[in-house]
């Protein structure tokens, strides 16, 4: 006698083999290769924008974009070292302001505060902030330093650009830090407490050196964020064609020097927007393998 | 030092609000239903900017949604291989990482001249419905919402992969071992658990397409002349500000930091909204 339950239903004991050709099994064959066909779109975009500022950004790639300052309008040569320079410099001023204040802040929601009311409404805050366009920043600070002269006369500046982004910056630093704190084991606060170290001991000895990895992974991220806006910079630090003359007056960044040369009718400039993209790009990209890194880091 | 994060917020608003004051006195709420922005004759509208402002990222949602969301369900659920997976999701974060004055200058020199030739299909062929009925000459809303869409994909697919692999696992062989297929799981048992957070994420993205300047300012043409069609130039709130910011004088200033408001209201309001889903969605395990 043939045994064959597994093809034919007996005694009302349904049939358990998969059918290929069942509507519900199509149905889900298909969606999956609709998310796969969806997930190749996503990815696309990111090879389509990487392959092609490798082959125009690299093309043209030599010390000249370094050293040399941008070329005068139909000019030839050039390079933008005063943008990498200025870039540098109103990043560093960003971060100088928010990572203080952004730490500052963690460790107040994380390590002293009771995690109602007012805590509360400054967590509330801090996502708030954290989704306010970055053009807003810079008409902030454009409304507040800039158009006020309120730093010795000047307007435009390398410093109002740096506050312009470290507005931006500080809601990452403040989340990262708190949620870096908020993951250290409560034992630990308690054997340091228990052993008669004063709060400010327990944080700045046990606590925060426990947390640095994942509070250096948020700082790294919101610096390279940071580095990549352009929008706040616009009409604060604005633009200039020579060496950076200081941290009061117009500086030029990386960012502006791509927005404004991609706009203009010379294939000269635009080629320099293209190559500024790519060192931005590599310098954007090895910050976050940086900070993914830490965070493995950390991990084990 | 916490509250100077409350102090920064709270300034923001008061400068904007302050710098807006005398257009505000001016135009009233006529400011935002007019389309009439003349910096020679002293007159402004902000009709144009915030139609764009809204077209641009819902249009760009519309679209990333189904892109982010199936995107994230093919790296959490067990389609395929893990590393495959650890691959895809490593590129959509680097994807996020890219600065969007890059993006811009790739939509000007790349995307525009590759989409155009269907976006003149479309206004061959479709001319006669409104939103297809000008020449695709270049720069315009089209190109934008693309580019939108790249922006907020990353954004959409990391937090919509946050909360499905939040989903608890025994919901999954639960469902799994009353013999549902794959996506009879992932439709009626996963998607419910993950939905709060989504949505959220989905928020969050919106509020930051309204607020996306770099891109889109470089694409979108800069049109202050008012068109229903996609594919005209127009303009957003923001890309009005940084293009005109730098160098308005004082009633035009007003008037931009009138339209900065706005869309500080606006993205303000789409942020608390997503807050609020988040916590009232949730559910409890």
């Amino acid at each position: 006698m043939k045994y064959n339950s597994f093809t034919r239903p007996i005694d009302g004991i349904p049939d358990l083999n998969y059918k290929t050709w069942e509507k519900r099994n199509l149905v889900s064959r298909l969606l999956s290769v609709l998310a796969g066909v969806f997930s190749f779109l996503c990815v696309l975009p990111l090879i389509a924008v990487l392959a092609y500022i490798l082959i125009k950004g690299m093309s043209t790639l030599s010390l000249d974009l370094f050293t040399q300052l941008p070329p005068p309008p139909g000019g030839k040569g050039g390079g933008f070292g005063n943008a990498i320079l200025g870039s540098i410099i109103v990043t560093t001023i960003a971060a100088l302001i928010a990572i203080p204040i952004g730490v500052g802040g963690g460790i107040y929601l994380a390590e002293y505060s009771t995690g109602r009311g007012f805590s509360q409404f400054i967590r509330f805050g801090t996502n708030v902030l954290a989704g306010v366009p970055s053009i807003i920043a810079g008409v902030f600070v454009y409304g507040v330093i800039v158009s006020t002269r309120i730093l010795f006369g000047n307007t435009f500046s390398a410093i109002a650009g740096g506050t312009a982004l470290s507005v931006l910056m500080l809601p990452t630093v403040v989340k990262t830090t708190d949620e870096g704190l908020k993951l250290v084991s409560n034992d630990l606060r308690r054997a340091a407490l228990g052993v008669g170290a004063s709060r400010f001991v327990t944080v700045s000895q046990i606590t925060l050196p426990k947390a640095f990895t994942p509070i250096a992974t948020g700082v790294v991220l919101s610096i390279a964020r940071a580095a990549g806006e352009t929008a706040p910079l616009i009409f604060t630090a604005l633009f200039s064609p020579f060496w950076p003359n200081g941290i009061f007056d117009p500086i030029a960044t990386l960012s502006v020097l791509i927005y404004n040369f991609a706009a203009q009718p010379y294939d000269l400039q635009n080629q320099l927007a293209w190559s500024a993209s790519f060192i931005l790009v590599v310098f954007i990209l090895a910050l976050n393998l940086l900070a993914r890194w830490l965070g493995r880091f950390a991990s084990k | 030092m916490a509250s100077m994060v409350a102090l920064i917020l709270i300034s923001i608003l008061v400068v904007v609000f302050w710098g807006s004051l005398e257009s505000m006195g001016r135009y009233g709420l006529n400011f935002l239903f007019t389309s009439n922005w003349n910096p020679v004759d002293d007159e402004y509208g902000a009709f144009t900017a915030i139609y764009g402002t809204l077209v641009t990222s819902l249009l760009a949602l519309v679209i990333a949604v189904p892109l982010g969301v199936g995107t994230a369900i093919f790296i959490t659920e067990d389609i395929i291989p893990l590393k495959v997976r650890n691959i895809i999701g490593l590129m959509v974060e680097l994807l996020a990482a890219i600065p969007s004055v890059v993006l811009g200058l790739w939509a000007i020199f790349i995307l525009e001249p590759l989409i155009r030739p269907f976006l003149m299909f479309l206004y061959e062929d479709f001319g006669w419905i409104p939103i297809f009925s000008t020449e695709p000459l270049g720069p315009g809303m089209a190109p934008a919402i693309l580019i939108l869409v790249v922006m907020i994909l990353p954004i959409i697919t990391a937090i919509a992969r946050d909360s499905l692999n939040q989903v608890p696992m025994r919901l999954r062989q639960a469902a799994y071992g009353v013999g549902a297929t794959r996506w009879g799981a992932i439709l009626n048992v996963i998607l419910p658990a993950a939905i709060s957070g989504i949505v959220g994420g989905v928020m969050l993205a919106l509020g930051r397409a309204m607020g996306e300047t770099m891109a889109v300012t470089m694409i979108i043409g800069n049109s202050n002349v008012f068109s229903w069609s996609l594919l005209a130039p127009g303009n957003t709130i923001s890309a009005m500000l940084a293009n005109q910011f730098g160098e308005a004088d004082v009633s035009q200033l007003s008037s931009l930091m009138y339209a900065a408001f706005v869309l500080m209201i606006l993205t303000l309001l789409v942020n608390v909204i997503a807050q609020w889903l988040v916590k009232r969605l949730s559910l409890k395990y």
